[in-house]
């Protein structure tokens, strides 16, 4: 059956594919191959629009999806639309009476709620609004704060420059009753500035719960972040009830954090979440996993350190800055309280360990979630053509941008492990590795985000001709299509 | 430390083969509860390694682990019980992971076992 399913206006690449994740996860496509749902627009909208149609098979699946998810407003029973209030009149009294009586009884409660995109309905014109329906034969009582049925009457607006948008031709007024919407309260109680222990790359409470999402993180199930800093990304796997471990290479952020209570453990006491089962320091480049160990986790999700804001580390420090693997010995007297030194990771090595890592202790069909970033100056060979890293065992299924600065962007993927971790892809990951370990520096030479990032605007304007580009307002909103 | 995470571990020194299971040096040992999830200990009865696990909650002090296992044990509730509480709620806080092929201690502070490795062992 088909719903409006109404967005927040924000993180637009990353709605449709959170709400086909939790399709997935709630069920949705037991009887059918695909993974994606068919989606709608309403007459002149832009894919950018916070209305859209979506097919799903029951309501309750859809009030599953809505109350879980964190970009959806609210599903809804559509009963009626149209470009003016009169044609929403029409269309609400021809949508079969069967669907709309039984919501409207005299032993119910109800409430109507108006809401508007793009502009501002002042408290009389929403009464007014609330009148006009008096068509519709309502008989329960009105219980404004905790009704049996919610209404909702929206509508967009038609004039001018439509919030960065492309103008919609036309005005559009919906009626429908509410199947689900999203808890509120959630992101208010999880925001950073009132958690305890936070990093300078702590994940934000909202991209953590679709990070998340994106993963199917649910009771029974066991997440893994190799790059767990403070524990930002695990709470909200957390949150739905997921087993969580997690590791880093820093021991002062893993084990010791600011003190007693503030740490990677206090975070989960602040909100009442049961603790990662597994912390541990360890290094994502030479993972201490047993030989034979494979398939343990059910997700794994990731904010990778690409040298932006934080740069990764990696063990064999000296050894490999000397540019050689030559002899480095550490003494037996120095050993026990020996600090071992690290040397710098690559992006490239990075993403290859996290392959390496997943496609062994993913279980079938378990989601591996990262972010990997994008220089917008390699846009023509980049962004626009989704070319991302990828391996043999995953299928991506989602990539949802999220730009960052006028410099770069960071692409959230959502990949499936499709298929087994062989003997051959084991074999090609270590030669890969040693690859690695000889040409160190010179892999650190390339890619280097942090120079795209952070050079002086003035040596970027002199290279090309940036000038006009700077002196165009910048636009209040930015989304892939306008 | 939860058991589940020794259970995962290996010393993984260049060079190293059996580096599995480390020997556990107990000098603090904690035990938290832990709300039982049944349907978890069940994925997790086929990916653990049980003689390593045996042993190291006899280290931690708990032998209430029987010997050799197999998945019918998962339908009685006692069972499940005495793996939940050897695999979740054990903790050692304080102590060492051993090698047994080099003797190599990776310590554990506060519950969290440094598995990194010196230069000279990469």
């Amino acid at each position: 059956m088909w719903y409006l399913c109404v967005f927040y206006h924000r993180l637009l690449d990353y709605r449709k594919p959170e709400v086909e994740s939790l399709a997935e996860l709630f069920g949705a496509f037991e009887d059918q191959k695909g993974r994606h749902l068919k989606w709608k627009l309403p007459e002149d909208h832009h894919p950018d629009s916070p209305f859209h149609f979506v097919n799903l098979p029951s309501e309750q699946v859809a009030r599953d999806i809505a109350n879980r998810s964190i970009l959806v407003k609210g599903i809804y029973e559509l009963w009626g639309e149209g470009s003016t209030f009169e044609e929403l009149e029409a269309a609400i009294k021809a949508y079969p009476e069967d669907r709309k009586l039984p919501f409207l009884t005299q032993d119910s409660t109800f409430r109507i709620t108006v809401d508007s995109f793009g502009k501002v309905i002042s408290f009389q014109e929403q009464t007014a609004r609330i009148q006009k329906l008096a068509f519709i034969p309502f008989k329960g009582r009105v219980n404004l704060k905790n009704p049996d049925h919610r209404f909702w009457l929206m509508e967009t607006d038609d004039y001018g420059a439509n919030n960065g948008l492309p103008p919609v031709v036309k005005r559009r007024h919906f009626f429908g009753r509410e199947i689900g919407g999203a808890d509120r309260k959630l992101l208010p109680t999880y925001q950073l500035k009132s958690r305890t222990y936070l990093g300078p790359t702590a994940m934000d409470a909202e991209m953590a719960f679709l990070m998340a999402n994106q993963a199917m993180a649910k009771p029974g199930k066991l997440v893994y972040d190799p790059f767990v800093g403070t524990g930002s990304i695990l709470v909200a796997a957390a949150h739905f009830g997921a087993m969580t471990m997690g590791a880093d290479i820093d021991i002062r952020v893993v084990r010791d954090g600011r003190g007693p209570e503030c740490n990677v453990w206090s975070n989960f006491k602040q909100y009442g979440l049961p603790m990662p089962i597994g912390l541990l320091r360890a290094d994502n480049n030479l993972p201490p996993w047993r030989p034979g160990l494979k398939e343990m986790f059910d997700a794994i999700i990731c904010d990778p350190p690409y040298g932006v804001r934080a740069g990764g580390r990696k063990s064999g420090g000296r050894k490999l800055l000397k540019g050689v693997i030559g002899p480095y010995t550490v003494s037996d007297h120095q050993r026990n309280d020996h600090i071992p030194s690290t040397a710098p990771y690559s992006l490239v090595e990075c993403v290859h360990d996290l392959f390496d890592l997943a496609a062994r202790m993913l279980v079938m069909r378990g989601r591996l979630v990262f972010f990997y970033p994008v220089a917008l100056e390699d846009d023509s060979m980049g962004i626009m053509d989704n070319v991302f890293p990828e391996h043999p065992c995953f299928e991506l299924i989602a990539s949802s941008e999220q730009i960052l600065s006028s410099r770069y962007s960071r692409v959230l993927l959502t990949m499936v492990k499709t298929s087994p971790y062989t003997a051959d892809i084991e074999e090609a990951a270590r030669l890969r590795h040693l690859d690695f370990r000889e040409n160190h520096l010179k892999w650190l030479e390339d890619g280097n985000l942090h120079s795209a990032v952070f050079s002086p605007a003035d040596a970027l304007a002199a290279a090309e001709t940036d000038t006009k580009v700077s002196r165009e307002p910048k636009p209040k909103y930015r989304g892939k299509y306008v | 430390m939860r058991l589940l995470t020794h259970n995962m571990l290996s010393c993984n020194i260049k060079g190293v083969t059996n580096g599995f299971p480390l020997i556990i040096e107990a000098e603090k040992v904690l035990e938290k509860p832990v709300d039982l999830n049944p349907d978890f200990l069940r994925n997790m009865f086929h990916k653990v390694e049980w003689k390593a696990l045996v042993d190291a909650a006899k280290s931690l002090g708990y032998s209430e682990l029987p010997e050799s296992v197999d998945p019918a044990m998962l339908e009685s509730p006692e069972f499940l019980h005495r793996f939940h509480h050897a695999l979740l709620e054990l903790h050692l806080e304080e102590g060492a992971l051993v090698c047994p092929e080099t003797g190599r201690k990776f310590p554990v502070n506060k519950g969290i076992p440094n598995m990194l490795l010196h230069e000279d062992e990469v």
